[in-house]
C-alpha cells in the first residue's frame, strides 16, 4: 500500500523547507522527502552563507524580484526562527582601472533592481572602514544590507516549525519514479511508493530529471562547483564586512566574508562539472581562492584554515528562476533554476509557490493554532554568565562540555538529536550545534559524539555514521573484542 | 546553581603527565590545597590510550606502557592531599588567575587559586589545517582519535589504512593496525625524513615491512560516503607536487599524523604571551608564563618527544607554583634567550635570576651531522658549546646551562651548525 499525502515536496533544502513552513499553516498532510540523510539540502548547506540584496541580479527577472523581496524579510524571519543573522554589509573593492570603470554600471543595475542604498566609496573611506583591505584600493561600493546567516540553521529551523505543524520529513529517501495517477501522482521512492495529490519539485540539482519523468524536457541542470576555505576565529583577518571583488563577465569572483559564528570563509571557485553528486576540493581550486582573496585582503592567510568545503550550485540551461505549473499536469509545481541566490530567495520563492498552489486548487483550510516561531537550542558558549548558570540549573548536562573548541555541551547535543527533524549522524550534530566544527575538527569530541548518538538512537557504535548509511565511522572490533564476542 | 568560589593554593589544569607531576610536586613542596582539574573521567590523560611501551626509560630506567607510567604518578598522587576533580572542564581562565570550571556534578564553579599550572597538553593538526584536497567522507581521522577508538573502545576505524604523516602516533598506529590484522598500505610523509623518533621508524615501520613514502603526500581523497582510496604524489625538491607521478592506493581509512599543536585556548583567553616557534606560552626556567603566578608545563609549552621530559617540566612547574602560592616570590631580573640560526624553537625563553642549572630543550631546524650547539651572547661571543654526532628535528636536544653564566638583562641565543644531511 502506497503512503498517501495531500502534498509532497521533493527536496528538503532551503526552498523545500521554506515552502513546507509556509504551507504548514494549512490543514493538510504534507510530506517532504530528500535523497540525503538529513534536511539541509546539498547546495543549500554549502555556499557563501550570504543573504544577498540582489543588487547585481539580472534586472527585470523573476530572480531579481524574489531576491530583492526576500532580503527585507530576514530580520523578522531570523527573529521568528531564533537563528543568527547579521546585517554586516558588503564592500565591493575596485583595484584596477577596469574594475573602477565597472562601478557606475553596477550602481545603475542596483537601482534597476530596486536596491537604492548602494553607495560609492572613495579609497580613503574604504581604508577607514576596513583597514585590512588592500591599500591599493582605488574606490568601491558599499552595499549596506548584504547580510550573513547560518544557512543550515535557516533550513533546520524552518523544518522544525513545519514539523511542529505536522509536516513529515522523510530523509534518505530518493525519488526513483514520478508518474500521473488518478487524483494526482504516484511517486516511487527508495523506501516505498507515495500517492500525492500535489507534487512540488524542489529538487535543486535534480529538478530536470524529475520533470523529465512527466515529459517536461525543456531544460537541463549541471553543477557549478564552488570551493571554500574556512578560517579559524582567532585568525587576524580583521574585516567587519563581506569583501567582494568587482564582478567580471565570467565570474562574480572570490569573496571574503565573516560568518555568524565568528569565523571567516573565503571562496568560491566556479567550475562547470558534470557529476551532480561528487563533492571534492582540489589543490588548484583552493589555491585560486587564496590568490584571489589575498588580492582583496592581503592578510587573509590560509595557514589559519580549519577546514575546506565545496558546494555544487545547480545551473539551469536555459537559465533563470522557473517557478511553473503546467496546465496539462494539474497538481505539479516545478521550482527550477534556483541557483546560488536560492538560500536568499527561498522565503520569497515559498510565498510565490504558495500563491501558485492556491491557484492550482490546493485546499486552503487553515490549521488551528499553527506554530509560527521556534526557539533555538540555547548555546552555552554564547550565554552571559548569569544565563549560563540558569542553563546549568535547568539541565545539569549544560555543564558537561563535549566539544571543547566550540564549548558545546551534552545538553545541546541531546537537543539536536531529540528535536524533529533531529540529528541522526555526526554531521547532523555538527551542523545543528557546531560540535566538531572548531579548530580541532573533532579530534577530541570525535569519539564522544558517536557514543552519545549510539546511546540515544539505541544502536551500536559501529552503526553510527558521519552522514547516513554507507558513511559509518568505525569498522568492527579489535582482536580481543572479537574473541570476547565469540 | 551558583556555588561559593573555591579558594586554593594551586590549581592544575589537566591531569595528563605534566599535570600529575605538577600536582604531586606542588603538594610535596608544601602547598596544602591543590586542585587537579581534569575534563575526562580518568587521570593520566592521553597516556591511558598509549598502550605501547617506551615510556619511563629516562625517569625510571624502565620500559613502561603509557598506563603503567601514568600509574606511577597516580600512586604518588594518592599519598598527597591533592584533590582531583574529574569530569571538570575549565572554560575560562582570567588574567587575575581566577577560573570558571563546569562539571556535571558541580555545575558552574568559580575557583580562586593563588597559583595556576597550565597542563592542557596538545592537540593534533587536522586535515583542514594542511588542506588535503578531495572529498569529505567518513574514514578520515587523526591518528590519536583512532588510537582512542582502538585502545579504549576496542573498535577499529577501518581495514585498509593509509597513514599521512610520520609523527610518532602515526607510526605507532600503523604498527597497531597491522597487528590487528588490518592492511596498512603505506605511511606517507611530506618531509624528506620521518617526523617521529628513529626508534619508531625501526620498531613500527621497518620491522613490519610497512611501505614508507618519504617526500610524498596525499594529493586527493576519494569516496563520497566512506574513503575509497587516496592519490599519493611525490613532492619535488622545489616543493611542488608532481601530479604526473601520482598513484592511487585503495583504502577505507586515512589516518593523519601531521603534527601536534600546544593547546592554548585558555592561555590566549587569559592574555598570556605566546611564543610563535613553540606555539606555547613563553616561560622562564621555573615555567612561569608572562603572567606572574601562572605556570605552564609539558606539551602545552612545547611539544616534547618523550613523556619523561614532560613529567620533569611538570615537577619543576609544580614546585615553583607551590612556592609562589606560599608567598616565596623573589623579584629577579631576567635574561632573554631566543632561537638563532639552525634552531626551530626552544624553552625556556627567559631565565630568571642567576642561580642553579637551567635545562634547555631545543629543536633543530634540520637534520644535522657533527652538530655544534652553541649558546652565544648579544655580541656573538660563545658562552658554551656542546657537540652531537647527529641532531634531528623530531628529537629534542637537552642541554644544561649554569644560570650564573647568563648575566641578567642579557639577550642570548642558541645556534646549531654542522653538516646538513
Amino acid at each position: 500500500m502506497a503512503e498517501k499525502t495531500d502534498l509532497l515536496i521533493i527536496g528538503a533544502g532551503a526552498v523545500g523547507t521554506a515552502l513546507a513552513r509556509e504551507l504548514s499553516r494549512l490543514s493538510l498532510r504534507i510530506l517532504v522527502v530528500d535523497r540525503l540523510h538529513d534536511v539541509g539540502g546539498d547546495a543549500s548547506k554549502s555556499n557563501s552563507a550570504i543573504i544577498h540584496t540582489g543588487f547585481d541580479a539580472p534586472p527585470g527577472t523573476l530572480e531579481s524580484r524574489l531576491v530583492t523581496q526576500a532580503n527585507p524579510m530576514y530580520d523578522r524571519l531570523a527573529a521568528d526562527l531564533d537563528i543568527p543573522f547579521r546585517r554586516v554589509g558588503a564592500i565591493l573593492v575596485a583595484l584596477s582601472e577596469e574594475e573602477e570603470a565597472e562601478l557606475p554600471h553596477i550602481l545603475e543595475k542596483a537601482l534597476a533592481n530596486g536596491v537604492p542604498d548602494v553607495e560609492r566609496l572613495e579609497a580613503a573611506a574604504i581604508r577607514g572602514m576596513e583597514p585590512a583591505v588592500n591599500p591599493a584600493v582605488r574606490c568601491g561600493l558599499l552595499v549596506p544590507r548584504e547580510s550573513i546567516i547560518d544557512p543550515f540553521l535557516l533550513v533546520v529551523a524552518q523544518a522544525e516549525v513545519a514539523a511542529s505543524n505536522g509536516v513529515e520529513f522523510s530523509t534518505g529517501r530518493e525519488v526513483t519514479g514520478l508518474q500521473r495517477h488518478p487524483g494526482g501522482f504516484l511517486v516511487a521512492t527508495s523506501r516505498g511508493d507515495i500517492e500525492a495529490s500535489f507534487v512540488v519539485n524542489a529538487a535543486g540539482m535534480f529538478t530536470d530529471r524529475l520533470s523529465a519523468q512527466l515529459g517536461i524536457k525543456d531544460f537541463t541542470v549541471h553543477p557549478r562547483r564552488g570551493q571554500f576555505h574556512v578560517l579559524d576565529r582567532a585568525a587576524p583577518v580583521g574585516v567587519q564586512r563581506i569583501i567582494l571583488p568587482v564582478p567580471t563577465k565570467t565570474t562574480k569572483g572570490r569573496l571574503l566574508a565573516p560568518t555568524v559564528h565568528g569565523n571567516w570563509i573565503m571562496g568560491p571557485t566556479a567550475e562547470e562539472l558534470e557529476d551532480r553528486t561528487t563533492h571534492g576540493t582540489t589543490q588548484e581550486g583552493l589555491a585560486e581562492v587564496v590568490r584571489d582573496v589575498r588580492r582583496l585582503v592581503p592578510g587573509a592567510d590560509p595557514s589559519w584554515a580549519i577546514t575546506q568545503y565545496d558546494g555544487l550550485r545547480p545551473v539551469r540551461t536555459p537559465d533563470g528562476y522557473h517557478l511553473r505549473s503546467f496546465p496539462g499536469i494539474p497538481g505539479y509545481l516545478e521550482l527550477s533554476g534556483i541557483r546560488s541566490t536560492g538560500v536568499t530567495a527561498s522565503v520569497a520563492v515559498a510565498r510565490y509557490a504558495s500563491d501558485l498552489l492556491q491557484q492550482m486548487g490546493l485546499p486552503q483550510a487553515a490549521r488551528t493554532g499553527p506554530v509560527t516561531r521556534r526557539k533555538g537550542i540555547s548555546c552555552f558558549r554564547e550565554a552571559e554568565p548569569a544565563a549560563r548558570a540558569a542553563l546549568v540549573e535547568g539541565d545539569p548536562l549544560y555543564a558537561s562540555v563535549i566539544c571543547r573548541c566550540e564549548t558545546v555541551t551534552e545538553a545541546e547535543i541531546l537537543q539536536a538529536i531529540r528535536r524533529t527533524p533531529g540529528a541522526r549522524d555526526v554531521d547532523g550534530i555538527k551542523r545543528r550545534v557546531r560540535a566538531g566544527l572548531g579548530r580541532c575538527q573533532g579530534g577530541f569530541c570525535g569519539s564522544r559524539i558517536p557514543a552519545i548518538l549510539a546511546r540515544e538512537l539505541g544502536c551500536t557504535l559501529h552503526e553510527v555514521s558521519k552522514k547516513g548509511p554507507g558513511s559509518e565511522i568505525l569498522n568492527g572490533g579489535t582482536k580481543s573484542q572479537r574473541r570476547a564476542a565469540s | 546553581m551558583k556555588r561559593a568560589p573555591i579558594r586554593c593554593d594551586v590549581a592544575v589544569i589537566g591531569a595528563g603527565p605534566a599535570g600529575l607531576a605538577a600536582a604531586v610536586e606542588a603538594a610535596n613542596e608544601g602547598a596544602q590545597n591543590v586542585l587537579l582539574l581534569e575534563r575526562d573521567d580518568h587521570l593520566g590523560g592521553i597516556l591511558q590510550q598509549c598502550i605501547h611501551s617506551g615510556f619511563g626509560l629516562h625517569l625510571f630506567g624502565e620500559d613502561l606502557t603509557g598506563p603503567e607510567y601514568a600509574e606511577r604518578f597516580i600512586d604518588r598522587l594518592s599519598s598527597t592531599p591533592v584533590r582531583p576533580m574529574l569530569h571538570t572542564m575549565v572554560v575560562e581562565l582570567r588574567p587575575d588567575r581566577s577560573i570558571l570550571a563546569v562539571s556535571r556534578r558541580g555545575g558552574l564553579q568559580e575557583i580562586l587559586p593563588s597559583a595556576v599550572v597550565l597542563a592542557m597538553g596538545c592537540r593534533e593538526r587536522t586535515r583542514g589545517a594542511i588542506a588535503v584536497p578531495g572529498s569529505r567522507p567518513a574514514g578520515v581521522m587523526s591518528a590519536g582519535q583512532a588510537q582512542r577508538f582502538i585502545n579504549i573502545e576496542g573498535i577499529l576505524p577501518g581495514r585498509e589504512i593509509v597513514v599521512l604523516g610520520s609523527g610518532d602516533i602515526g607510526m605507532i598506529m600503523a604498527r597497531r593496525l597491522h597487528l590487528e590484522g588490518c592492511m596498512v598500505r603505506a605511511v606517507v610523509e611530506a618531509g624528506s625524513c620521518i617526523g617521529g623518533l628513529s626508534r619508531n621508524l625501526v620498531q613500527c615501520i621497518q620491522d613490519f615491512g610497512i611501505p614508507l613514502y618519504l617526500s610524498h603526500t596525499v594529493s586527493e581523497i576519494h569516496g563520497q560516503s566512506r574513503v575509497e582510496g587516496v592519490h599519493v604524489a611525490p613532492i619535488a625538491s622545489d616543493g611542488t607536487l608532481e601530479r604526473g607521478r601520482a598513484f592511487r592506493l585503495d583504502c577505507d581509512t586515512l589516518l593523519l599524523s601531521v603534527g601536534l599543536i600546544p593547546e592554548n585556548e585558555l592561555s590566549r583567553q587569559a592574555g598570556i604571551v605566546l611564543d610563535r616557534p613553540t606555539g606555547g606560552p613563553a616561560v622562564d626556567q621555573r615555567f612561569q608564563t608572562s603572567i606572574p603566578g601562572i605556570f605552564a608545563a609539558g606539551n602545552v609549552v612545547q611539544v616534547f618527544d618523550l613523556v619523561d621530559h614532560v613529567s620533569a617540566c611538570g615537577t619543576a612547574a609544580g614546585a615553583a607554583a607551590a612556592r609562589y602560592a606560599m608567598g616565596k616570590r623573589a623579584q629577579v631580573r631576567e635574561s632573554a634567550v631566543c632561537a638563532g640560526a639552525g634552531v626551530r624553537s626552544l624553552t625556556p625563553q627567559r631565565v630568571a635570576g642567576n642561580e642553579g642549572m637551567v635545562p634547555f630543550f631545543l629543536r633543530a631546524r634540520a637534520q644535522t651531522r657533527k652538530a655544534k650547539v652553541r649558546l652565544i651572547d648579544g655580541g656573538d661571543a660563545v658562552i658554551q658549546e656542546w657537540r652531537f654526532p647527529i641532531v634531528r628535528p623530531p628529537e629534542m636536544i637537552r642541554v644544561e646551562v649554569d644560570a650564573g653564566n647568563l648575566p641578567q638583562n642579557g639577550a642570548y641565543s642558541f645556534q646549531i651548525t654542522g653538516e646538513s644531511s
